[in-house]
């Protein structure tokens, strides 16, 4: 069954956005990065719990692991002060290659869970990490009726 | 029951959005005009160099008074004293002078030109998804607008999370807004203008260092360029030796002077990362066992060890701010949203901006108490407008309330 991709640009001017749902982040364990598990209510009737608690406590482990104080950071730290930070125009920071680790996650999550559903992450890193920005598009099997059924099969069985 | 959702969510029929960005070659018409970087239009009051590689606060004349000082003094001690001791003592003093410049400069130069740890501002979105949780949560009060903290337990430590209505978020803990930067900065320490910029997370280490090396190059100096008077006062006598090499005699009052402020800088700073606090908690006195006697730091890791570890060879974080990034132009437009939502809060500073302004320009009655424009007091209709510490208040007596609410309704 050939799948239909849409630019998403050209989806915006079909679909427009409805609302924007934001995870807020959790600071009970201080200044580290992580973010509420606490599951937005404007989406119980696109997805499922328990795949978004996924998500964010992946992501929220990829943070732990990135800002994690250990032997590999202390020895980055003190290779860096001693070649006075020249290491970082060749190498990257431990921070930099998770954050990495974490757009290519994200990037995974959407075209496997979240597109199908009409959603979209925002990587935290593009709002300055204060926010987890899930956008949620309106669905399009309002309009047209056959163009949306061949789509549904398709989704469907991409499910 | 988890059947029945996924039951009605397949009949929604949701069509699969592609997940690839479309390049900007697509929109042809976009091709006029140029691509502007972020850093051109980054909303606080910094100033960017080399095409936003460097960024500094907007007040950068102690900045240079600061380079001018270490390299003329510098340049004096390896000019007229390094060639005397080398000769009189051991070519090593040059070299470890020359290193600890080296070291002092590159340490100074990071800490002026790295981003500190801004956050950038929210979203208009963001913004608006705050306010609404804010007004559902303390419900529309009739004169004050509701308290904007938020509270939050860490390590069993009840932490106060302020709202930044200039930033529009709630500050982390540990975070603040710098008024001179007008930026919400990570884990503040404070704003230095002897760097020409805030010291906070991501720089903190540096700042530690440049002063720790420049506590050492100054003694260093100091006490080489006494040595190198009194070797040369054996010789020829005191005042021989002081006309005999000049640039001494401004070395040691230059040092005499700094070593006292730079050595106890750096000392009150070790205290600080040893006990894990910033600068900031410490003036306000945020974990001194005065405010209570359960009051204790909860960020600290237990002993001085780790706490040092922890701040100068912990992770770096990347700047959040993307200064070079390109300015994405052609945001999709927002549907409307099904409830009106006003956007009260939001534009609060707008709107007490808006009454001062009018008042200027209408009313004569306006008289400044303190530093403006932190308190402002308007002698006509009775109207106080506090603008103090980031979080601004609009009081007022009952009778005034139809003029502001009018005043408001006119410019909104």
């Amino acid at each position: 069954m050939a799948r239909e991709f849409h630019n998403l640009q050209e989806l915006r001017h079909n679909a427009s956005l409805v609302t924007k749902v934001f995870v807020q982040r959790d600071y009970t364990e201080g200044t580290v990065c992580r973010f509420q598990a606490k599951f937005p209510s404007e989406l119980d009737n696109r997805i499922e719990r328990t795949l978004l608690e996924e998500t964010v406590k992946t992501l929220n482990s990829y943070y732990v692991e990135a800002e994690k104080i250990g032997g590999q950071s202390y020895l980055e730290g003190c290779l860096a002060c001693a070649t006075a930070y020249i290491v970082f125009l060749c190498m990257e920071t431990r921070y930099e290659k998770v954050l990495k680790k974490i757009s290519g996650y994200i990037h995974e999550q959407n075209e496997k869970i979240y597109a199908p559903r009409g959603l979209l992450l925002t990587d935290p890193v593009e709002r300055g990490m204060r926010v987890l920005e899930i956008s949620v598009f309106e669905d399009r099997g309002s309009g047209s009726s056959s163009p949306s059924s061949s789509m549904s099969s398709a989704g469907s069985s991409a499910r | 029951m988890h059947l029945g959702v996924s039951e009605s969510m397949r009949e929604c029929e949701y069509s699969q959005i592609s997940t690839r960005n479309s390049t900007p070659m697509e929109t042809p018409y976009k091709k006029r005009t140029p691509k502007r970087r972020k850093w051109e239009s980054f909303p606080g009051r910094n100033k960017f160099y080399c095409n936003g590689r460097l960024m500094m606060a907007k007040q950068t004349g102690v900045f240079y008074l600061t380079l001018v000082l270490i390299l003329v003094t510098c340049g004096l001690f390896f000019t007229f004293d390094c060639p005397f001791l080398a000769l009189e003592l051991t070519p090593v003093i040059p070299v470890i002078g020359g290193v600890l410049f080296m070291f002092v400069l590159g340490t100074l130069l990071r800490t002026s030109f790295s981003d500190p740890g801004v956050l950038p501002r929210a979203t208009p979105d963001e913004a608006a998804d705050l306010e609404r949780q804010i007004d559902v949560a303390n419900g529309s009060t009739g004169y004050r607008p509701p308290p904007r903290t938020k509270e939050v337990v860490i390590n069993g430590q009840t932490v106060k999370l302020k709202y930044c209505f200039t930033c529009k978020i709630f500050r982390p803990p540990r975070a603040s807004h710098c008024s001179l930067c007008d930026n919400c900065v990570e884990r503040f320490d404070h704003h230095c203008p002897w760097v020409g910029n805030c010291v906070g997370r991501r720089n903190y280490r540096f700042f530690y260092m440049f002063i720790l090396s420049l506590s050492f190059l100054t003694i260093f100096i100091f006490s080489f360029v006494i040595t190198h008077i009194i070797l040369r006062s054996h010789r020829s006598g005191f005042l021989k030796a002081l006309k005999d090499s000049p640039a001494s005699v401004l070395e040691v009052v230059v040092c005499f002077f700094s070593v006292w402020s730079i050595v106890g800088l750096s000392g009150f700073h070790t205290y600080l990362i040893s006990s894990n606090q910033t600068t900031n908690e410490d003036i306000k006195g945020s974990w001194s066992s005065k405010r209570g006697k359960d009051n204790y730091n909860p960020y600290s890791h237990g002993n001085i060890f780790t706490n040092c570890c922890a701040a100068l060879c912990g992770p770096l974080p990347p700047s959040l701010i993307d200064r070079r990034g390109f300015i994405q132009s052609g945001k999709p437009q927002l549907a409307p949203p099904p409830n009106g939502i006003p956007m009260y809060g939001a534009t609060q500073s707008q709107q007490s901006h808006m009454v001062l302004s009018h008042v200027r320009t209408t009313c004569n009655g306006l008289e400044t108490i303190g530093t403006f424009p932190y308190v402002s007091t308007f002698r006509n209709n009775c109207l106080l407008l506090f603008l103090a510490d980031e979080q601004p208040e609009l009081s007022y007596c009952a009778g005034c309330w139809p003029f502001i609410r009018s005043l408001i309704q006119l410019f909104t």
